[in-house]
């Protein structure tokens, strides 16, 4: 601990032996870190480092990993539910947490050991940053720059709601379109990003504007001539529409301006997340592969001694950790161990191909590995960057097998392993696991009865005959409260024929 | 050079206005929750004001959201693999068996939410239940109480603070200080002034001279104020926390089998009101516990509540036993004593007069309060009858019948009435 604050301190030095962090030598191991992620050209927003304690790592958990959030139940009970594992001690808390905004935020926890820090700064203030940065879906559908700003918008927009039409209105109200998040994503391109100050001012204008067009839209005075035109009956929507929330936003007719407001900040959140829900793999493969890559440099430039090299290892090998299907501690495909061996295996693909890799990836064999291993996180999701590089090498790594079960059926039955005739199958199924399309059941709004009852009517799109959960009685209930007139929800199967599902009247 | 922030300092207990929600939301549930932990078997009476862990149902607390459910065809990844090869048939597992190991997965059970109140929260839920005023559950709920005394006098203060004995007291001080020599060369001068005017050639100029600085000291005199702004005394208080001393509850309960669970619960109730009142009035508090049925014997809170006998009643047992203890155990020099009873008003044949007669002469003299609840009977008991004409003795003897937690409350109205005007 000689050296201080001269410009490279341990450059050839060895890292003192310690395992308590200092803020020194968090600057001094992210000095190097940032160094090494510089030479393999990582591309990242600039870094802020903040130390919290676990009380604040929970908080942050309740807020799904924002720095803020505008107050509601669910995040208390969230809290109270991580607060209690956590005491139990059925759970460890994540060492991380980092936040897509520009400058990127990265929270350390005081418990973490040296090694865990250095561990956390190489994945998440560089792997993930830089996911951030360059993933095309993150670039469309997020706006670094100005979500803390949006999120203390909406913070305080909701405060002040609650002052003035009471909090228990707002809650229920924002209930209901929780219930509907998901079906409030856009896959329309974004807006340019603003400032807080103008999206108040927009946000004022657009509670006048929709205030007037809600009012033409419903205007219910029969005008003689239209009679002729009335017996075509146009629908409406013409065509269904995927984004309920936004649909609801835009059309219902008795909301006040503060609502459709704050249907707007729900719908705006949720698509702030649906790209990290759609990249889970590759995000936190990419973090991997990062973190395993420039540690592993560290000590091969003598910079870290045996004893970090090892106790990294250790927590690395936990987290990369996949069990198998009939191990008791089998949840699923474990993403960071998916991720990781693949980001791995493109590596490998590149340096030292076989002639298995030749015959499946033409077009990787033999290139620069860091400029293909960026071409596939800056332009793929999940989905596709499964079907794309899932090699038969991976496949008979993970022994994977596939099994199918149809309700016909009284029996499962194993449609492929990891032999040759296997691999595609098993390429295709899984990249359709990460469809967020294949899990969430696909409804839309599909036609408003604007000159009966002003009935809404959602249409569920069945898929491989899946029938939808008993919990579409209580969601239809919240689509109720939010439209204010009746509501339907209908379910079309494979062949086109339409079965109603629940409806709810006026008086119910 | 990396920008690190030391965030540890600030920002705690972000989550709090989220906690409050969710309680204010599931405000049924909890209360039901902390009733049930209220009368359950691990939880003492000296344990009410702690805070605790609370179990709500989780199917309550669920966000419903469109989700698929059981059934169509489901083509499924796992890994792993060591013994299937295509074609392979699989019994389909019994749906549940499933449900069965995933109720177990979690050490609680799927079914419930818990987490832990906080003792002001759970208190909170106690007192709502016990539907006690609002000014006594903030001042059970609070801290510490202070009592306001003198602490001397300041010499700033507000005008109706203002001591004016010992203002005027100082000020007079003050004057004779300040005008004692001024009186003592006015003296002088004027003997000067005499003798100059008895000569027989009086100089004329030095009598001048002399009526005139007579005159001016006359004027300094005349110009030392009465009172002044530092002679303002004002009286000083301080707070002062209540003085801490000790106390004794004595709980008598007839566990005769017709004290059932649903009586003695409400009992227990009772009982915690009282343990939770002294909590704040004393630093030090013993419990005694004396159950009865045709003998009296000092019991542990376990057996109290939860030993189940039969036969007949006897309370006046209980109060030689009572007497006994006090006498024995506890000098009324260094305790205070409180009694509650609770009892379903039945008593043996002539031992109500017995009774009337023992707490009169041996126990009420010495007790600070005497409670006394008859659970859920209609029709007034013999016991009832004898202890309303002690009523009318005692200020501190107070009776009550309840048939639900929510009357409990008036039996101490009088110990917190006289608590608040303290």
């Amino acid at each position: 601990m000689n050296k201080k604050s001269s410009k490279k301190p341990y450059i050839g030095n060895r890292f003192p032996e310690t395992n308590e962090w200092t803020f020194e030598l968090i600057n001094d191991y992210h000095h190097e870190i940032k160094r090494i992620a510089d030479e393999f050209g990582l591309d990242t927003y600039p870094v802020v480092l903040e130390i919290i304690n676990s009380e604040q790592m929970m908080d942050a958990y309740s807020a799904a990993g924002m720095p803020l959030r505008y107050s509601h139940w669910s995040y208390g009970k969230q809290f109270l539910h991580t607060q209690q594992s956590y005491k139990r001690g059925q759970m460890g808390l994540a060492y991380e947490i980092v936040i897509n905004s520009n400058p990127c935020i990265a929270y350390l926890m005081e418990e973490n050991s040296m090694t865990m820090q250095a561990l956390v700064i190489a994945h998440a203030a560089y792997g993930h940053n830089s996911f951030f940065k360059n993933n095309y879906l993150f670039e469309t559908w997020t706006s670094a720059d100005s979500i803390i700003d949006y999120l203390l918008f909406s913070k305080n927009y909701i405060n002040e709601c609650e002052g003035r039409y009471g909090e228990e209105t707002v809650e229920l109200f924002l209930d209901s379109c929780h219930c509907l998040m998901n079906y409030g994503v856009d896959r329309y391109k974004r807006p340019a990003s603003i400032t807080l100050e103008e999206e108040k001012i927009r946000q004022k204008e657009r509670e006048d504007y929709l205030q007037s067009q809600v009012n033409e839209i419903w205007k219910t005075l029969p005008k003689k001539e239209d009679s002729d035109e009335k017996k075509k009956k146009k629908r409406f929507p013409e065509e269904p529409q995927e984004n309920i929330l936004y649909f609801i936003e835009k059309n219902a007719p008795l909301l006040q301006p503060w609502q459709r407001e704050i249907i707007r900040i729900v719908r705006k959140t949720a698509q702030y997340f649906y790209p990290q829900r759609q990249t889970q793999v590759m995000n936190e493969g990419w973090a991997c592969f990062w973190h395993y890559t420039i540690l592993n440099t560290m000590y091969d430039e003598g910079l870290v001694s045996d004893r970090f090299i090892m106790e990294f290892l250790h927590s690395h090998t936990n987290v990369v950790l996949q069990p198998d299907y009939d191990s008791k501690w089998y949840s699923g495909i474990n993403p960071y161990a998916l991720g990781f061996a693949m980001m791995m295996d493109i590596r490998r693909i590149c340096e030292k191909p076989t002639e298995e890799d030749r015959h499946w990836f033409p077009d990787i064999v033999n290139t620069d590995w860091i400029k293909t291993l960026n071409f596939a996180a800056q332009n793929f999701k999940d989905e596709s960057f499964i079907a794309q590089y899932l090699s038969p090498e991976l496949i008979r790594k993970f022994k994977f097998f596939s099994i199918l079960d149809d309700d016909k059926k009284k029996t499962f039955e194993v449609t492929a392993i990891h032999n040759d005739k296997g691999y595609q199958t098993i390429r295709q199924t899984l990249s359709k696991h990460y469809d967020l399309s294949f899990y969430e059941p696909n409804i839309q709004v599909y036609e408003v009865n604007h000159t009966g009852d002003r009935s809404l009517t959602l249409r569920h799109y069945q898929c491989d005959r899946k029938p939808l959960d008993n919990s579409v009685d209580e969601v239809m209930k919240h689509v109720k409260r939010l439209w204010g007139f009746p509501v339907r929800i209908e379910t079309q199967d494979e062949k086109g024929k339409v079965s109603l599902l629940h409806a709810l009247r006026d008086d119910e | 050079m990396v920008h690190i922030v030391d965030r540890r300092l600030n920002g705690k207990n972000k989550s709090v206005v989220n906690r409050q929600k969710f309680i204010r939301r599931y405000k049924t549930q909890i209360k039901k929750a902390v009733a049930d932990a209220i009368s359950n078997r691990d939880r003492s009476i000296s344990d009410i004001d702690k805070g605790g862990k609370i179990s709500i149902p989780r199917k309550d607390t669920d966000e419903p959201v469109f989700h698929h459910g059981q059934g169509g065809v489901n083509n499924t990844i796992h890994p792993g693999n060591k013994k299937f090869i295509p074609g392979d048939v699989i019994e389909r597992p019994n749906s549940d068996e499933n449900k069965g190991s995933q109720a177990s997965n979690d050490g609680e059970g799927l079914d419930d939410f818990s987490f832990e109140l906080s003792k002001e929260e759970f208190l909170n839920f106690f007192f709502d239940d016990l539907a006690l005023p609002n000014l006594v559950k903030t001042k059970l709920a609070s801290v510490e109480e202070f009592t306001i005394a003198h602490a001397g006098f300041s010499n700033v203060g507000i005008p109706p603070n203002i001591n004016i004995v010992r203002s005027v007291k100082g000020a007079l001080g003050r004057r004779i200080a300040l005008k004692n020599p001024l009186r003592k060369r006015v003296k002088i001068l004027q003997s000067q002034l005499e003798q100059l005017e008895q000569s027989e050639v009086p100089d004329l100029k030095l009598i001048n001279d002399l009526e005139l600085a007579i005159k001016k000291l006359k004027i300094r005199i005349h110009a030392i104020p009465f009172i002044d702004d530092f002679d303002m005394r004002y009286n000083n208080f301080t707070k002062l926390p209540r003085p801490v001393t000790q106390a004794v509850m004595f709980c008598i309960m007839d566990v005769s089998g017709s004290m059932d669970r649903v009586r003695k619960d409400m009992a227990k109730r009772f009982f915690m009101l009282l343990y939770l009142f002294l909590t704040h009035n004393y630093k030090k508090i013993e419990v005694v516990f004396i159950s009865h049925h045709t003998t009296a014997k000092e019991v542990d809170e376990e057996e109290f509540f939860y030993s189940q006998e039969t036969g007949g009643t006897v309370v006046s047992t209980a109060l030689e036993l009572t007497k006994e203890i006090i006498h024995k155990r506890f000098p009324t020099a260094d305790w205070n004593i409180y009694v509650a009873q609770a009892s379903d008003g039945d008593d043996w044949d002539i031992d109500p007069q017995k009774c009337r007669d023992i707490l009169v002469k041996d126990i009420m003299p010495y007790v600070q309060y005497y409670a006394y609840i008859e659970v859920a009977s209609d029709l007034p008991q013999s016991l009832w009858t004898e202890y309303s004409k002690i009523e009318v003795l005692f200020d501190n003897f107070v009776m009550q019948k309840i048939k639900e937690v929510g009357e409990i409350y008036p039996v101490f109205h009088e110990l917190f009435k006289k608590q608040s005007i303290e």
